[in-house]
């Protein structure tokens, strides 16, 4: 039983198309727990496709993808609860405050604590300006704040579609930093990326996804 | 980092999320969110009643301004104003979640979608049908229709926008992956909506009468808790498939 | 191992040349059956005592009546099986039923209001039938606009097919309702249909009439189901072989 329940997500011989393209031929990975997958190849290689398949919202033709050694279309929102997913925009709504968008949007999942909002605030950097409409908020901050979402849902698995974007060298580190802690502690991350991470080689594996 | 105790342990045996708020806590919360957000963009919520106004004014205008001849259209024109201003705001109830990309990380949250859409079209109900409603009283005394008809009135509206809200949001939920849905929406949302105004309007004109409109009441409350167990499942499953 | 028929059906070469197969047995008995029933209903039958010969546009009107209903329900079973088992040929079969479906509650719309002119001298009456008719004539539309509004074929037939369903469950409320209107505002329907009392002579071309619409159906949408396997697999290697051959 211990077995089963190891913390490791797999996709085994996906097949996605797209309309009339075959956006994903028989592409498969393993990540196990302290380990970053990195997902590379050109625009139109299929990076967000599988990350979105990963997530469950496409649906791949062929293959599977398994967490914890069940197919996550078995239980999808049991699955949804232990993954966090960050697309290309930051999912924040203009009119709130960063501080209001982080409670809608992670309390639904799991309680968090005002120091622990605090905590993750501070450490993303988004302290100073977190109670401003996230509407005057530069892209770049919007991005601390949606990494700040990301610390605050708690959950094991990371899959990340170009997490550097719109950040400065030093929050590129910070998105490195992030990732090694969160791998430090166990968890796992899969990331699409045009520039490698800034994250320690420890752990990294590379998956290069092919152009069409 | 570790003083956070962010990262939760990976081997926990059960299922659910730790600390994870019951559905009804995650339900009035995106209650509150939408309402906050409506609140935030307050012109948007005049515009129904507006329209709603404007309707029930065009009638007199091209039929005639004789109070008691409007009486008899009355019930026609104000359930024909109220379906087509229930319209107005639908296209957006899901569109700008879909746009900035909240609606996707709910779908993702591992929470059950029907839960949170359901909350959403109460939260549009709050804002559109319960205006109409509390107005459509003052619309009728503008048509001739004698004050004993009002609580009818009243009632009939509020229940059958509960209905027009749920059908809505199927609607707006089809059309979410549409660019321009707005006519779409009220072809596919209007004849579904057909029995809430023969329901509704002849509540009204027995109101109107001074008859009991009981039974009629009873038939739109029918429809509304039919389509409270219906809707947002449509629902649910429409936005799933558009998000995919 | 029950299931492989259904498996096999789902894919598109197959599915294409088994419609190919099949057109034939329905197309044959539906001409050879409607034309048995409009001999019957148009000359065999007598005319009858109150409608004279207006009555026989029924021969018409009530298969097509039938047919717009059957056809809609097919489109939310097949779409929902669709959803369901995600079979694609499913949704193939509902987008190829909707136009059909559609004329076919048009073709009632028409010949209800031809039929209307004689037994109430207008065209057109708020008859609970035909309303219901011309509501289920906007459902089809809804349908039919919303699988043109999206370019991406797959994400239409999923989202129609949840409309189809919804729609489906929503007829009968629509249509008693409509029923109820119209008993608070007039009499009763004084259309000919389900009249016990009707001969064998008149009866029996219709039911001909009914199982050779029902044929004729069947055959135009094996039909137009070919049509739609070729174009949503027009990428693919063995239609380029099937129609070079």
């Amino acid at each position: 039983m211990r077995g089963m329940s190891e913390t490791t997500l797999k996709g085994e011989n996906v097949h996605l198309w797209r309309g009339e393209r075959h956006v994903l031929r028989g592409v498969a990975f393993t990540v196990s727990g302290g380990e970053c997958l990195q997902l590379t190849g050109p625009n139109g290689a299929g990076k967000t496709s599988l990350l979105r398949t990963v997530c469950g919202m496409a649906y791949p033709e062929a293959g599977r993808i398994c967490w914890r050694g069940t197919d996550v279309r078995e239980d999808l929102p049991s699955f949804h609860a232990e993954m966090a997913y960050l697309g290309h925009e930051p999912p924040l709504k203009m009119e709130l405050t960063g501080r209001e968008n982080l409670h809608y949007w992670v309390a639904v999942r799991r309680r968090f604590a005002a120091a622990e909002l605090e905590a993750v605030l501070g450490r993303v950097g988004a302290g100073r300006w977190a109670d401003r409409p996230v509407r005057t908020l530069s892209a770049g901050q919007k991005r601390r704040v949606a990494l700040a979402g990301l610390l605050l849902m708690a959950v094991p698995l990371w899959l990340l579609d170009e997490p550097t974007t719109n950040l400065d060298v030093e929050g590129q580190h910070l998105v490195g930093a992030l990732i090694d802690e969160h791998l430090a502690a166990g968890g796992l991350v899969m990331a699409a990326v045009h520039h490698p991470l800034a994250v320690s080689e420890r752990g990294l594996r590379r998956l290069e996804l092919g152009g069409v | 980092m570790s003083e956070l105790s962010v990262v939760p342990s990976l081997t926990r045996p059960e299922r659910a999320p730790r600390n994870a708020p019951g559905a009804a806590a995650v339900a009035w919360m995106m209650l509150e969110r939408d309402l906050k957000l409506a609140f935030r963009k307050a012109s948007q919520l005049v515009q129904p009643l507006a329209f709603f106004a404007m309707v029930t004014t065009l009638f007199p205008l091209a039929i005639t301004p004789e109070l008691t001849r409007l009486r008899h259209i009355a019930s026609g024109v104000l359930w024909a104003a109220a379906l087509l201003s229930s319209l107005l705001a639908l296209e957006f109830l899901f569109r700008d979640d879909a746009q900035d990309g909240t609606l996707e990380q709910y779908a993702l949250s591992g929470r059950a979608l029907t839960g949170l859409l359901a909350a959403k079209t109460a939260a549009h109900w709050l804002l559109t049908g319960l205006p109409l409603a509390l107005i459509a009283p003052l619309a009728a005394v503008s048509l001739g229709v004698p004050a004993h008809a009002l609580p009818g009135i009243l009632a009939s509206v509020t229940l059958g926008t509960v209905t027009m809200s749920l059908l809505g949001a199927i609607g707006a939920a089809l059309t979410l992956g549409v660019r321009r849905a707005g006519a779409l929406l009220s072809l596919l949302t209007l004849p579904l909506a057909i029995p809430v105004l023969i329901f509704g309007a002849h509540a009204t004109q027995l109101a109107i009468r001074g008859q009991p409109y009981g039974a009629a009441l009873t038939l739109l409350g029918a429809l509304a808790v039919f389509g409270m167990t219906l809707a947002p499942l449509a629902a649910a499953a429409a936005v799933r498939i558009n998000l995919e | 191992m029950t299931w492989t028929w259904f498996h096999r059906l789902a894919s598109p070469p197959h599915l294409y040349r088994t419609a190919g197969r099949l057109t034939p047995w329905f197309a044959w008995p539906a001409a050879l059956l409607i034309i048995a029933g409009l001999i019957g209903g148009l000359w065999l039958a007598p005319p009858d005592y109150q409608q004279g010969d207006a009555y026989r546009i029924m021969y018409v009107h009530a298969p097509s009546a039938w047919l717009s209903l059957m056809v809609y329900t097919i489109m939310a079973v097949a779409g929902a099986i669709g959803l369901i088992w995600r079979m694609k040929a499913a949704h193939a079969l509902a987008a190829a039923a909707a136009p059909i479906g559609a004329s076919f509650t048009l073709a009632t719309l028409v010949t209800g209001s031809l039929w209307g002119k004689p037994m109430w001298g207008t065209y057109w009456q708020w008859d609970p039938r035909l309303t219901s008719e011309l509501l289920l004539f906007f459902l089809y539309l809804g349908y039919m606009g919303l699988r043109a509004a999206f370019e991406d074929l797959q994400r239409a037939d999923r989202v129609s097919a949840v409309l189809a369903v919804v729609g489906v469950i929503n007829v009968p409320i629509i249509h008693y309702s409509v029923v109820w209107w119209n008993s608070l505002h007039q009499g009763p329907s004084v259309m000919y249909l389900g009249k016990p009392t009707m001969p064998p002579s008149m009866l029996v071309p219709l039911l001909l009439m009914f199982l050779g619409f029902t044929l004729f159906f069947g055959a135009v949408v094996l039909v137009r189901l070919q049509g739609e396997v070729l174009n949503r697999e027009r990428a693919a290697h063995w239609v380029e072989e099937e129609l070079g051959a």
